[in-house]
């Protein structure tokens, strides 16, 4: 019971922070931008988790469906109709379905094979993306479009000046996300997916088809992927084939990993802290990249369930 | 009720139905015999023993009924089914559980969930992302039958990683009892057991037998359990069947003095 009351207060502090982020941020040297790439890389570590955490599968190339779902958002807007909404749909299309292409190739593949797999097909889709330059626009990135005003018939809100207007609704999306997120992973499938990272061979016995869920869950982890890599798309009105090399893979699993894996917000301040020290460190030098690997190594040592891992579930009895 | 089913028990040795034939199923891996063309069929609500020294190839021949591997030769049938290559995960579904004789299980998960894995999978629900309050109650019915079954229901809360070795292995078998198998293969369920908790194991594989009249193979090196327990009883020895019998034949065969019991006793 006391767990449970636990848990309502962790959200109620969680949702209360990221709404009231655009009145706290500035009172210490963030911005309202900020908080917002936080959120779209909240989402795409989480997504990563999903898989990482709660299927125990470790994909090293989820960058690819990140990347794809940007210029997916940004071909809509381009080619298609000047609409936000479609955009988002169509980023989270064009990831979520080379997920659920490649991943019915890749689900046999286990450990550092299953890993080593997805950063091929990761990178394969990255030079794509770098080389088709027509289309793409290769290494300058895909430019020329912007976010579009939310029409709602009766009213519509400027979410491209109005940098406030456009955070909520960045949250709004994030929250939806992880809503179906949280969902899925209190339902039936979502059970069957612990049960494959807690036993393998236990789950098969029960009947479990394993490589059908495993793909199931890799799937719909990239379907979120690709809905991240829209909104980000949408908050730089840029699309940029860096977004699918595997180091901003390897940016996603440091995020979940540093955050804590086994809890389902730990990549959320795994992504906070990452972006934080991105801003300022970045500000001072360089090299800050290494800091953030220092710190990394540090929560691996001494924290190895991640910065949220003290929340772990106990028995109650 | 009771001598009925006694009655039952007693009667069935002769002519009740084969659930599973397994005939002449070999395996090898590479230059290795593991199995070299067994045959054996066991009647429903039969409880058989399979023994045999180390290396007789009874959990080969286990994870050839259960699907974790291909046999090289021969067949298996289940209800008159040929299974030889069905796929592990649908010949639960067709009624076929197993245990291990390293115990696996989920350990980060509470008792209650672990069982509820079990039974949401053989009703259909989980390849689902929804369950519906009815399906939830009935879930939750099971979930407690087979808890209060097998007498975990005052440690369904807690995580089975934390439980006692003895009460991981009772998690195992009633987590099989979730799938409502027809047949349950259960390896060495006593395996690393301290006296009372295999005392404990072999009631419940007793009561699963007589009064849920369940099918059981049962593989096991306390050769008092397998006495005490098994209708009949199948020897392997170097991967091939040395005897088959009621235990008083068995103890009485030659042959299986010689290859097994001889060393031990």
């Amino acid at each position: 019971m006391s767990g449970k009351a636990r848990n309502l207060a962790l959200l109620a502090a969680i949702w209360a922070t990221l709404v009231l982020a655009p009145f706290w941020m500035p009172l210490v040297g963030g911005y309202t931008a900020l908080g917002a790439r936080v959120l779209v890389l909240a989402l795409a570590a989480m997504s990563v988790n999903f898989l990482l955490g709660f299927t125990g599968v470790l994909s090293f190339g989820h960058a690819a469906y990140f990347g794809l779902g940007a210029y997916g958002a940004g071909f809509a807007l381009k080619f298609l109709a000047k609409s936000t909404p479609l955009s988002l749909v169509c980023g989270m299309l064009l990831g979520g379905l080379a997920g659920a292409l490649l991943g019915s190739l890749i689900v046999r593949r286990r450990g550092v094979y299953f890993a080593m797999v997805t950063i091929a097909f990761g990178q394969v889709l990255y030079y794509v993306a770098f080389q088709w330059s027509s289309l793409t626009g290769g290494d300058d990135g895909l430019r020329g479009f912007s976010r579009q005003p939310l029409d709602f018939g009766f009213a519509s809100i400027d979410i491209l000046s109005n940098e406030t207007a456009f955070y909520f609704f960045v949250l709004a999306c994030f929250a939806l996300a992880v809503a179906v997120m949280g969902y899925i992973l209190q339902s039936p499938f979502g059970r069957t997916m612990i049960a494959i990272r807690e036993n393998e061979r236990r789950a098969r016995f029960l009947g479990i088809a394993i490589e059908r869920h495993i793909w199931i869950a890799f799937s719909l982890s990239c379907f979120f992927m690709g809905f991240a890599g829209a909104l980000y798309a949408l908050v730089n009105n840029f699309a940029d084939p860096r977004g699918l090399h595997y180091s901003q893979s390897g940016d996603f699993v440091i995020m979940a990993v540093m955050g804590g894996m086994r809890n389902f917000w730990g990549p959320l301040l795994g992504a906070a802290v990452f972006v934080a020290l991105q801003d300022y460190l970045s500000s001072l030098t360089v090299n800050w990249m290494s800091f953030v690997g220092l710190l990394f190594v540090l929560v691996v040592l001494f924290f190895p369930r991640g910065l949220l891992g003290f929340a772990r579930p106990k028995a109650s009895a | 009720m009771k001598p009925q089913k006694a009655a039952k028990a007693g009667g069935e040795r002769a002519g009740k139905a084969t659930i599973l034939e397994a005939s002449r199923v070999g395996k090898r891996f590479g230059d290795l015999v593991a199995l070299r063309e067994v045959s054996l069929s066991v009647g429903a609500g039969e409880l058989r023993a399979i023994i045999g020294p180390n290396g007789a190839g009874k959990t080969t021949f286990f994870n050839l009924l259960s699907g974790l591997f291909v046999p090289t030769t021969g067949r298996v049938l289940f209800e008159g089914r040929d299974i030889t290559r069905t796929p592990a995960h649908r010949r639960v579904r067709l009624g076929i559980a197993r245990t291990f004789q390293i115990t696996e299980i989920f350990p980060e998960l509470s008792v209650y969930d672990h069982l509820r894995i079990g039974a949401e999978t053989a009703n259909g629900y989980g390849e689902r992302p929804w369950i519906t309050g009815a399906e939830r109650a009935i879930v939750q019915r099971q979930v407690e039958e087979a808890l209060a079954r097998v007498g975990l229901t005052a440690k369904a809360a807690r995580l089975v990683g934390e439980l006692a070795h003895g009460d991981q292995r009772v998690v195992e078998i009633a987590t099989a009892l979730t799938l409502r198998p027809r047949l349950l293969l259960l390896d060495e369920p006593t395996a690393g057991l301290g006296d009372q908790e295999t005392a404990a194991v072999v009631k419940l594989v007793g009561e699963l037998h007589e009064d849920d009249d369940l099918t059981i193979i049962l593989i096991e090196h306390d050769m008092q359990v397998v006495f005490n327990l098994a209708d009949r009883i199948s020897v392997l020895d170097q991967g091939a069947l040395l005897a088959e019998g009621a235990p008083a034949e068995i103890a009485a065969n030659p042959a299986v003095q010689e290859a097994y019991l001889g060393k031990t006793a």
